[in-house]
């Protein structure tokens, strides 16, 4: 016994540590203090106020978030969280979005017929695109709620005016991005619905063709503000395709980036507004 | 390794760190919503109609339910107005909400008190002419835009006596010029009249206020009431128009 190689351990041993589960201590000791480790993650769950600290600041996901914050800023009472389930369902619409992307065509022929195959043939495509639908009309609720809130707690007073002015521009492209998805089932519903609501640029003053002061411009049904819209004179397939572009592509990067300015103007405005 | 005071902490009353207070409850707020999200997702399917059919026009078309609130309006206004400028003054107006209100009281906390008008304008506008209208758009407008009771049968050939005729028909103007030209007055009298009574009633305020921003807010509330006024008189006196011009109608 005494020659044996150091290091190789004997059976009894072994199982001595098992049982004392010293062994899992060990593991995870060489583990958490491999290079591989420590190069991923900088910050075990110590609660030191240094540790909290580096949690918040060295992580680029929560660095948007202030270290430190007014203690009443935590209550539910007064923001409702409305702003956090706001991004929140953002969130989930991206994910579900860019999963329902996989399967879907921008294109008249296909568009409807791919809506069937999701909801029937592909695993989990009716959750998807139910998640998907659902978030985005929570997310025009909670939006509205998030923005009365703001209203009656007065934060868009000095020195939160222009958040409140991003705000509004988010709540429009809220709206935007929801009302363009509209359209992308092909179906009864989402035709007539876009077709009700693009009827409108047509009255738009000077722009549309049957707007105020139109004859003094000179557009005409086909070369209008609604026709710039859609593609053509009615919702056919360049409108689809338009829409499939603004509501995957344009607006959630515009949004997302407004998104982003909002958060960290709450921090340079000095956190959330209180009675202080 | 060192504990944090945590006694210490949470005794000072002023600031807490985000690690672990805030981010514990958004990971509690995201389980929940997901949770319900999912459940809700597995419970009722989105809808998904026929395929559309340029040639088969429901009746009603709507727009997604949160235009709605728009689009009933077109039943009082014009589209150049119910779905244009609309919804521009409502963005705009919106915006210029914090460069109009000038109180200083009730920043950062609830408050009815010290900030009445602001409650009450907000309010309305949201709660009424935006929510109720919705309301009324989703469950209780059937076809050809007719109100129907819940319980009422969506009867697709209800005709409803269109008798409305303009105010200034109303008024005993019958010729054309002479209609136009009441019309005028009576559109530019009110904007006109209603910033001169305002500016009398808050003559005092003007100097800390400021003399433009008051303007403008007075514009606001009176396009909101105008709206409001315009309902009423369709509702309760069968007028169609206020206003008939060669460009527009309002
Ligand atoms: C996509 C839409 C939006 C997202 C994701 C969002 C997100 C947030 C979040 C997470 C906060 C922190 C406090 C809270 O949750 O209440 C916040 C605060 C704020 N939001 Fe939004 N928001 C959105 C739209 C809006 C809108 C439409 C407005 C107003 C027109 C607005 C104005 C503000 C203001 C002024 C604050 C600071 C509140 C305070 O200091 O008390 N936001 N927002």
């Amino acid at each position: 016994m005494a020659n044996k190689a150091p290091g190789l351990p004997s059976l009894a041993d072994l199982i001595a540590k098992v049982k004392s589960g010293e062994i899992f201590k060990e593991i995870s000791k060489q583990i958490t203090e491999s290079q591989v480790w420590t190069s991923s993650f900088r910050h075990g769950y110590a609660d030191t106020p240094r540790n909290r600290v580096l949690q918040i600041a060295s992580n680029v996901w929560l660095h948007l978030h202030p270290v430190k914050m007014h203690r009443h800023a935590l209550r539910i009472k007064f923001t409702w969280c409305m702003g956090g389930i706001t991004f929140l369902l953002f969130l989930s619409t991206v994910v579900t979005g860019v999963i329902l992307m996989f399967y879907y065509r921008p294109v008249g022929e296909y568009a409807y017929y791919d809506m069937k195959y999701l909801q029937y043939d592909v695993p989990f495509g009716m959750l998807m695109r139910n998640m998907h639908r659902w978030a985005a009309h929570a997310m025009v609720i909670t939006v509205w709620l998030h923005m009365f809130r703001v209203f009656l707690t007065g934060s868009y007073k000095p020195p939160r005016e222009f958040n409140w002015v991003i705000g509004v521009f988010l709540v429009t492209f809220t709206l935007l991005l929801s009302f363009t998805g509209y359209l992308l089932p092909w179906d009864q519903l989402a035709m007539w619905a876009v077709t009700v609501g693009t009827n409108m640029a047509r009255a738009t003053p000077f722009l549309g063709n049957e707007g105020p002061f139109a004859e003094y411009v000179g557009v005409t049904p086909r070369y209008d503000a609604r026709s710039v819209l859609l593609g053509g004179s009615l919702v056919g397939p360049p409108a689809l395709l338009r829409f499939y572009v603004l509501h995957c592509i344009f607006i959630p990067l515009v949004a997302g980036a407004l998104m982003i300015v909002h958060f960290w103007r709450i921090r340079k405005d000095g956190g959330i507004s209180g009675p202080l | 390794m060192a504990v944090a005071p945590k006694k210490k902490v949470e005794a000072t009353p002023e600031k807490v760190h985000v690690w672990p207070y805030l981010v514990r409850l958004e990971f509690m707020c995201a389980i929940l919503v997901i949770l319900a999200l999912t459940v809700w997702s597995i419970g009722i399917d989105a809808p998904l109609e026929e395929a559309a059919n340029p040639t088969k026009t429901p009746n009603p078309s709507k727009a997604p339910w949160y235009f709605l609130g728009l689009q009933d309006i077109l039943v009082y206004f014009d589209p150049w107005f119910a779905g244009v400028v609309a919804p521009v003054l409502i963005i705009v107006g919106l915006m210029l909400i914090p460069y109009l209100d000038v109180n200083p009281k009730g920043n950062g906390y609830y408050t009815y008190e010290e900030r009445k008008l602001a409650i009450w304008v907000y309010c309305f506008g949201f709660l009424v002419l935006w929510i109720a209208l919705i309301i009324m758009g989703v469950f209780l407008r059937g076809p050809g835009w007719n109100l129907f009771m819940p319980w009422q049968y969506w009867d697709p050939h209800k005709v409803v006596a269109l008798t409305s005729v303009d105010l200034p028909y109303a008024f005993g103007v019958r010729t054309y010029n002479m209609a136009m030209f009441v019309g005028g007055v009576v559109i530019c009298g009110y904007f006109a009249i209603g910033t001169g009574v305002y500016f009398f009633l808050e003559r005092k305020a003007i100097k800390y206020v400021g003399f433009l921003r008051m303007f403008i807010k007075i514009q606001l509330y009176l396009i909101m009431i105008g709206i409001v006024i315009k309902i009423v008189l369709r509702l309760g006196f069968n007028i169609k128009y206020v206003w008939v011009t060669p460009w527009f109608n309002i």
